[in-house]
């Protein structure tokens, strides 16, 4: 009897266990059918390491010293930004990426920051000690386009995502391109495009032009570009090309070649420090006022530091210019955020910087996961996207965004209305006409897994 | 690009280049030859000097106040620097003297990115020398001219105390024997502090005098101490005459090179050093006295 008890106490219990775990099974099955989901996708890169607690890390590596120093810090507040409001939810943020909340898929983010010094070697180096320790999803930082084909290569062999910061080079999303990168900002053919018949306009056809062009990835295909425009639609005759390592000290020897030359007009294609001490020195030698300058890819703090007298009169091509506030609510939106958080007006490189990591939490709440063959398909969806100077959308066959190029001529100082008054924007030249065919360049994007 | 006008303002161009190279590397190897210590540091004490003359033109709007100033701050530097470290590695191996003064360099960048961050500062130079010159053959910069003139007034002064004083005739047997002179009697501990004072000075001098020309970063020493390198290998290591030969040429190749292709200038350059090395291991004018 007492056996009898027990076996139907036992039996009892069993029932009950039973109804339990099949009760508790139920309420636990939605986060089950999610969590299943989610190991269904197999690991690759950092996913799903990187993804395990409540934040999830982006490793940055930016030039902090060197040559692109002033613009590299410009960039980094602009991603800082970014992750500020990306986490707090911030109202500009939900214009571009209207599915955030707060976080990304509701996690924090946290970055990582190293000094690339703009040399690919650092850079690559840094980000892989990221991928190792930090398992950080996200990849970021260039001012140098020979740190993004870099960057390009690691993130496509490593399967963890990059966004460029500026590059400039034809290259980055062109032959050198990867199913893992995507650039933001406008470059050497599209700067090319939206200046040539600003400046056939300005100066007529049939000029003649000196060139100054860095030597490196960036520096020739901006050159190529901008010349095979200039050459084809406006028949000007290149004189001279100085070609000129990165970091060069002095900039005395090509700019006697360029004041021997009977050049009418000087397209300077340095950047960074280089550019500034090549116009100061072009100033020194004479070459400034007598020809006519021109700055095919705008470089960050320029006017500022050579002075607004060098820069009067200037054209030049750019992603951003914070006048655009007038035009462009998300725009205004950006520069107040920014100026009250750093004490001055944000130059392109923080804009591109801010919408990198903008558009990147666009791709990821789109596409539900961080697991990166989700995302980039996210990306490549070619959804129409807020931007700063309107809609804009990334191509799916070389993930360039297509977006407009900003054309500005430098103020006179008594034009300027206060001190970082020192552009007008003339122009802001829609994106689609400007860009090459996705196959022009040689982009082959690689595989997803 | 190659036209008569344009070889003979590369020509030109060339020797107002060399001439800084000249002043730069004649600091760095009078210290070399008589220490024996190579100072990687000497970058970072151009730009010190430049940095040392920029606040004192903030201050003082005088660009000769600056110069002033730029100069002697890096003899005290060089004096303070011998004195605390430097003397503490001369019977150590050259690594670590490598080492010592390549910290130094890096802590002297970081301490003046610290002051005045990475943007590039700009010292005006006096306004009788701000125009441009013509040449006849090219305009110039005014103030490149003046620095031609300026540098080769210091590195006459250079040559007088290095061939003319007692000081020198100690310097320059301390390059070919410093046993010798330390046998001699001579107070060889003061007289290096002397030299690396003066080594200093040379470098602090030609950056606050650089200052106009280039624009100033933390990093504008790092390419110089590169240059200033091939300067001394070319010149003859320790080889005060050898640092003016090494700078003019050093000069004209990157000047004549970039008139038939900017792109190979610096290229030109360090093969001219490994020719020099094949050639002459000591250097034009090297110094036998010293490995």
């Amino acid at each position: 009897m007492g056996d009898h008890t027990s076996e139907a106490r036992r039996a009892g219990r069993r029932q009950f266990l039973r109804t339990g775990v099949l009760l508790a099974g139920g309420l636990a099955l939605p986060g089950l059918t999610r969590r299943v989901a989610a190991e269904d996708k197999p690991p690759i890169g950092t996913y799903p390491a990187g993804i395990q607690g409540n934040s999830v890390t982006i490793g940055i590596a930016v030039p902090r010293t060197g040559t692109y120093a002033e613009q590299g810090e410009d960039e980094l507040k602009g991603w800082q930004l970014a992750v500020e409001h990306i986490n707090g939810g911030h109202p500009l943020i939900r214009e571009i990426s209207p599915k955030t909340k707060k976080g990304v898929l509701g996690k924090e983010l946290k970055v990582v920051v190293a000094d690339s010094a703009a040399k690919p070697n650092d850079a690559v180096q840094a980000q892989q000690r990221f991928i190792t320790e930090d398992k950080v999803i996200l990849m970021t930082g260039s001012t140098s386009s020979a740190v993004a084909v870099a960057m390009n290569k690691l993130a496509q062999r490593e399967k963890v995502l990059y966004v460029t910061g500026i590059s400039g080079s034809n290259d980055t999303t062109g032959k050198d391109c990867v199913r893992y990168g995507f650039r933001q900002n406008f470059y050497g053919e599209t700067a090319a495009n939206a200046i040539g018949p600003v400046l056939l306009k300005a100066y007529g056809k049939g000029k003649k032009a000196a060139f100054m062009t860095p030597d490196y990835t960036y520096g020739h295909t901006v050159t190529k570009s901008v010349n095979d425009y200039l050459t084809k639609n406006g028949g000007w005759q290149m004189v001279t090309n100085q070609v000129s390592p990165l970091g060069a000290p002095d900039y005395s020897s090509y700019l006697t070649n360029i004041a021997n030359s009977d050049a009418e007009i000087l397209v300077n294609v340095n950047w960074g420090h280089d550019a500034v001490l090549s116009v100061q020195q072009a100033k020194q030698f004479g070459i400034i006022p007598r020809m006519k300058l021109v700055i095919p890819y705008q470089i960050p703090f320029l006017a500022k530091d050579v002075t607004a007298e060098l820069t009067e009169g200037v054209y030049a091509a750019t992603d951003f210019w914070w006048t655009l506030q007038d035009k462009y609510p998300l725009a205004k939106m950006f520069v107040e955020a920014f100026e009250k958080k750093y004490g001055y007006k944000p130059e392109w490189g923080a804009e591109n910087a801010y919408m990198s990591f903008a558009l990147w939490a666009e791709a990821v709440e789109n596409a539900g996961t961080f697991y990166p063959p989700d995302v980039i398909k996210s990306y490549e969806a070619g959804r129409k996207l807020n931007s700063m100077v309107g809609e804009v959308y990334f191509r799916k066959e070389d993930h360039q965004l297509v977006r407009p190029v900003v054309i500005v001529r430098g103020k006179t100082p008594k034009q300027m209305r206060n001190k970082e008054d020192f552009w007008e924007v003339t122009e802001v030249v829609p994106g689609g006409p400007l860009m090459q065919k996705p196959d022009a360049f040689g982009c082959k994007l690689g595989d997803y897994t | 690009m190659i036209t008569w006008p344009n070889f003979v303002s590369q020509l030109f161009n060339g020797l107002a280049l060399g001439a800084l190279l000249a002043l730069i590397a004649s600091g760095l190897t009078i210290i070399y030859g008589t220490l024996g210590v190579l100072n990687l540091a000497h970058g970072a004490m151009f730009m010190l000097g430049g940095y040392a003359g920029f606040a004192a033109y903030q201050a003082s709007g005088s660009f000769v106040v600056a110069v002033v100033a730029g100069t002697l701050a890096l003899l005290v530097v060089g004096l303070l620097m011998e004195r605390v470290i430097v003397r503490h590695f001369y019977a150590r191996p050259h690594e670590d003297q490598l080492l010592v003064t390549f910290g130094l360099a890096i802590v002297f960048v970081e301490t003046v990115r610290w002051l005045f961050s990475s943007e590039s500062k700009t010292v005006s130079p006096p306004a009788a020398l701000a125009g441009i010159t013509p040449l006849g053959f090219m305009m110039y910069p005014t103030y490149r001219l003046a620095v031609v003139g300026i540098v080769a007034v210091a590195l006459l002064v250079l040559f007088l105390v290095l061939y003319r004083t007692r000081l020198g005739m100690i310097v320059r047997a301390g390059i070919e024997d410093a046993m010798m002179v330390d046998c001699l009697g001579i107070n060889v501990d003061r007289v290096f502090m002397v030299v690396f004072g003066i080594g200093a000075m040379a470098a602090g001098f030609a950056g606050i005098v650089n200052a106009p020309i280039v624009s100033l970063t933390p990093e504008v020493g790092e390419a110089i101490l590169v240059q200033t390198f091939v300067v001394v290998v070319i010149g003859g290591v320790g080889s005060f005459p050898g640092a003016v030969l090494g700078g003019l040429i050093a000069g004209e190749i990157i000047s004549l090179t970039s008139m038939v292709n900017p792109g190979y200038a610096y290229v030109m350059l360090f093969a001219a050093m490994t020719l020099v090395l094949m050639i002459r291991p000591r250097g034009l004018l090297g110094a036998h006295g010293r490995e």
